[in-house]
């Protein structure tokens, strides 16, 4: 029998979405799928290499939580899973498939990998591989805005940024330290805890006297919620609300999605400590096959318009592949380019 | 400007670029209210407000992230580590983030940012307020590292640091900051890759840096006397090594002695003379005196604190049996 946490209850029908918006939140979750299904075969085929960190199953959170900022205008930071965050602030397909290929069309120019994505353009302020070590430089970026509010008298600086980080994280000082910061300071910060249960072999409650993260929030007298990140249109909604009180300058929020990773931590793992009936319990919740249900139920969409939709991705999917094979390697005339801000 | 102490020196570099620039700003432990553990930020708060004197909590890995984080979205913090050992606490934003990402991003995002602080062995503060980080991080790739000596360099490239678009250590020394020196009115930028020649001579090549340049001049008050003729270069810049100037010297006396406070074992005078056997090995009439800082955890006690360091009569002998080897 598999102990789960109760998610908290959420009416969908109060989130009230239109059609456009129906189709750009399963648009989303699609590309983000299929782009990281579409990675494991590459992987197995030998076009990408190192560590694959696959985001299968959490599609909720970053389409939640993205699509409900601005992007290419609020930042983002993410960690070693962050294919599918690229993608949800407008990284194109291609440039994140031409990164784990090594190639110099990446969006990291090849340098980087499936780790380390970035775009200065979209304010992907990047992947960062080490556990917690993403959240300063969010905390960072969410400084900067106040600063440029109220030091430079900048009233157009209102960015939010949003830290996504996994429940393993939390054990880790600098995810204290920074909630400290945030809160002190009432930075203009989303702290997004994508807890799927699992760190690498680590089982969360296994990790930390008190599993349930969002109460972490409280002794820091800031808003901690926990949310069924299984829901793009729960996560949505609470992103929408701690994205308010960022911008109105009442500080942070720390999320916690409850949500599961479909596929093991990395494509190198063998993922031999989750049991069959936890894994299917959470196959059951897929976050795509919950909304597609829901959009047609809600006449806010016909099957053969999620049909549709799901050919098109596809075809991003891949020409993204096409693109990234066609691309050129980097030059090694320039493999100590980009070393300093001159190069 | 008159008569001026080194920390002030440094307090009015950083009150010249706040002043000129509203993206420059100070973080960091008491640098706010409390002026700085050396008062290099002494009221400057009351001047630029504390969100550009930011009094952070005791965290170094994520205030130096934070700043990262700044740099990258387009503000320029100078970092200051209270102590520049505590700042190995955050190694991993140094190393990862400050150094090495505009790298891994293909080019995406600059950081332009200061991390300064003292260094150096001070007089009895035990072995971890005694740390010489410029020898941990020499490695690291993306990263500057400068050590300034006098008010007139310590200002001057302070400034620069803070207008370089990259990542910028900034050593000082815990017993320097009340040297005084008289300063130019008009304002002024030292070139962050370039060496100072202290002295001009022909006998011997002598390169050093930060505290240890002054016991080098202690040094050739002796030498002097005795006849000898060496020529000292404060290195300032310890990544990159200006190898012009090293070069130009060497070539003149062919023999070199490097005074050092680091340790030994992968010290900045390790790097010194394996890039003069890579660069200059022909030039060479005698093999390189390295002399460091002992193997081992500085001493509280300040006779075993003494000896872990190098003293001027060390550089005398070393002086003297240098110049006497005959080719």
């Amino acid at each position: 029998m598999v102990q789960e946490r109760t998610v908290p209850v959420f009416h969908a029908a109060d989130a009230s979405i239109t059609k456009e918006e129906g189709a750009l939140l399963y648009e989303d979750m699609v590309l983000g799928r299929f782009f990281e299904d579409k990675c494991a075969e590459m992987y197995y085929r030998g076009k990408m290499f190192g560590f694959v960190h696959l985001y299968n199953g959490q599609e909720a959170v970053s389409t939640g939580v993205l699509k409900a900022m601005r992007p290419g205008e609020d930042y983002v930071c993410s960690t070693y899973r962050d294919h599918v965050h690229a993608l949800s602030v407008g990284v194109p397909a291609r440039h994140v498939m031409a990164e784990l290929f090594g190639k110099q069309t990446g969006c990291s120019k090849g340098r980087g990998g499936s780790m380390h994505l970035f775009s200065a353009e979209r304010r992907l302020l990047g992947g960062y591989a080490f556990i917690g070590e993403g959240i300063p430089v969010a905390t960072g970026a969410a400084f900067q805005s106040k600063y440029r509010r109220e030091v430079m008298g900048d009233e157009q600086a209102d960015q939010v940024t949003a830290a996504f980080f996994g429940d393993g994280t939390t054990n880790n000082g600098q995810f204290f330290e920074c909630l400290n910061m945030a809160a002190l300071w009432k930075l203009p910060i989303l702290f997004v805890v994508e807890n799927n249960k699992w760190a690498i072999g680590m089982a969360h409650e296994r990790s930390t006297a008190q599993p349930e993260i969002y109460r972490k929030a409280s002794v820091f007298g800031m808003a901690g919620v926990e949310v069924d990140g299984m829901d793009v249109l729960a996560v949505r909604t609470v992103a929408q609300e701690a994205i308010a009180r960022a911008r109105a300058g009442e500080g942070p929020t720390l999320i916690e999605c409850l949500t599961y990773r479909f596929r093991g931590h990395s494509l190198a793992d063998p993922d031999e400590l989750r049991s069959k009936a936890e894994k299917e319990l959470w196959f059951a919740r897929d976050p795509i096959k919950k909304f597609s249900a829901y959009l047609i139920e809600q006449n806010l969409a016909m099957p053969e318009d999620l049909n549709a939709i799901d050919q098109k991705i596809q075809a991003i999917v891949d020409d993204a592949v096409q693109f990234a094979l066609d691309s050129p390697e980097p030059s090694s005339n320039e493999l100590y380019r980009y070393v300093f801000a001159e190069d | 400007m008159a008569e001026t102490l080194l920390f002030n020196a440094l307090r009015a570099a950083i009150d010249e670029e706040m002043a000129k620039d509203p993206t420059v700003l100070v973080m960091g432990e008491d640098v706010g209210h409390y002026g700085g553990s050396y008062k290099v930020t002494k009221d400057l708060y009351q001047k630029y407000g504390e969100l550009r004197l930011l009094d952070t909590p005791i965290a170094e890995n994520s205030f130096t992230g934070m700043a990262v984080g700044a740099a990258m979205t387009g503000l320029r913090p100078i970092i200051e580590g209270m102590n520049m050992g505590f700042l190995l606490l955050a190694f991993n934003q140094i190393a990862n983030n400050a150094g090495m990402l505009r790298y891994t991003s293909g080019g995406n995002f600059k950081i332009p940012m200061v991390i300064r602080g003292p260094g150096g062995v001070g007089r009895q503060l035990g072995a971890e307020h005694s740390q010489r980080l410029e020898a941990y991080f020499q490695a690291v790739p993306g990263l500057k590292i400068v050590a300034c000596s006098t008010p007139y360099n310590a200002k001057g490239l302070l400034k620069s640091a803070i207008r370089d678009d990259n990542p910028v250590l900034f050593f000082e020394h815990v017993l320097l900051y009340n040297l005084k020196e008289n300063l130019p009115d008009d304002e002024y930028y030292l070139p962050l890759d370039k060496a100072e020649v202290v002295r001009e001579g022909s006998d011997v090549t002598i390169l050093t840096y930060s505290r240890m340049r002054h016991h080098v001049i202690q040094a050739l008050k002796t030498l002097e006397k005795e006849g000898y003729d060496p020529e000292v270069i404060d290195l300032l810049s310890l990544k990159p090594l200006d190898f012009e100037t090293i070069g130009a010297s060497i070539r003149k006396t062919h023999r070199v002695i490097v005074v050092e406070e680091c340790m030994r074992t992968g010290g900045i005078g390790a790097e010194i003379v394996a890039s003069i056997s890579d660069r200059l090995f022909d030039e060479l009439d005698a093999p390189v005196i390295r002399l460091s800082s002992q193997d081992i955890p500085t001493p509280y006690n300040g006779t075993l604190e003494s000896l872990t360091i190098v003293q001027p009569a060390q550089i005398v002998e070393a002086v003297q049996k240098i110049v006497a080897l005959k080719v």
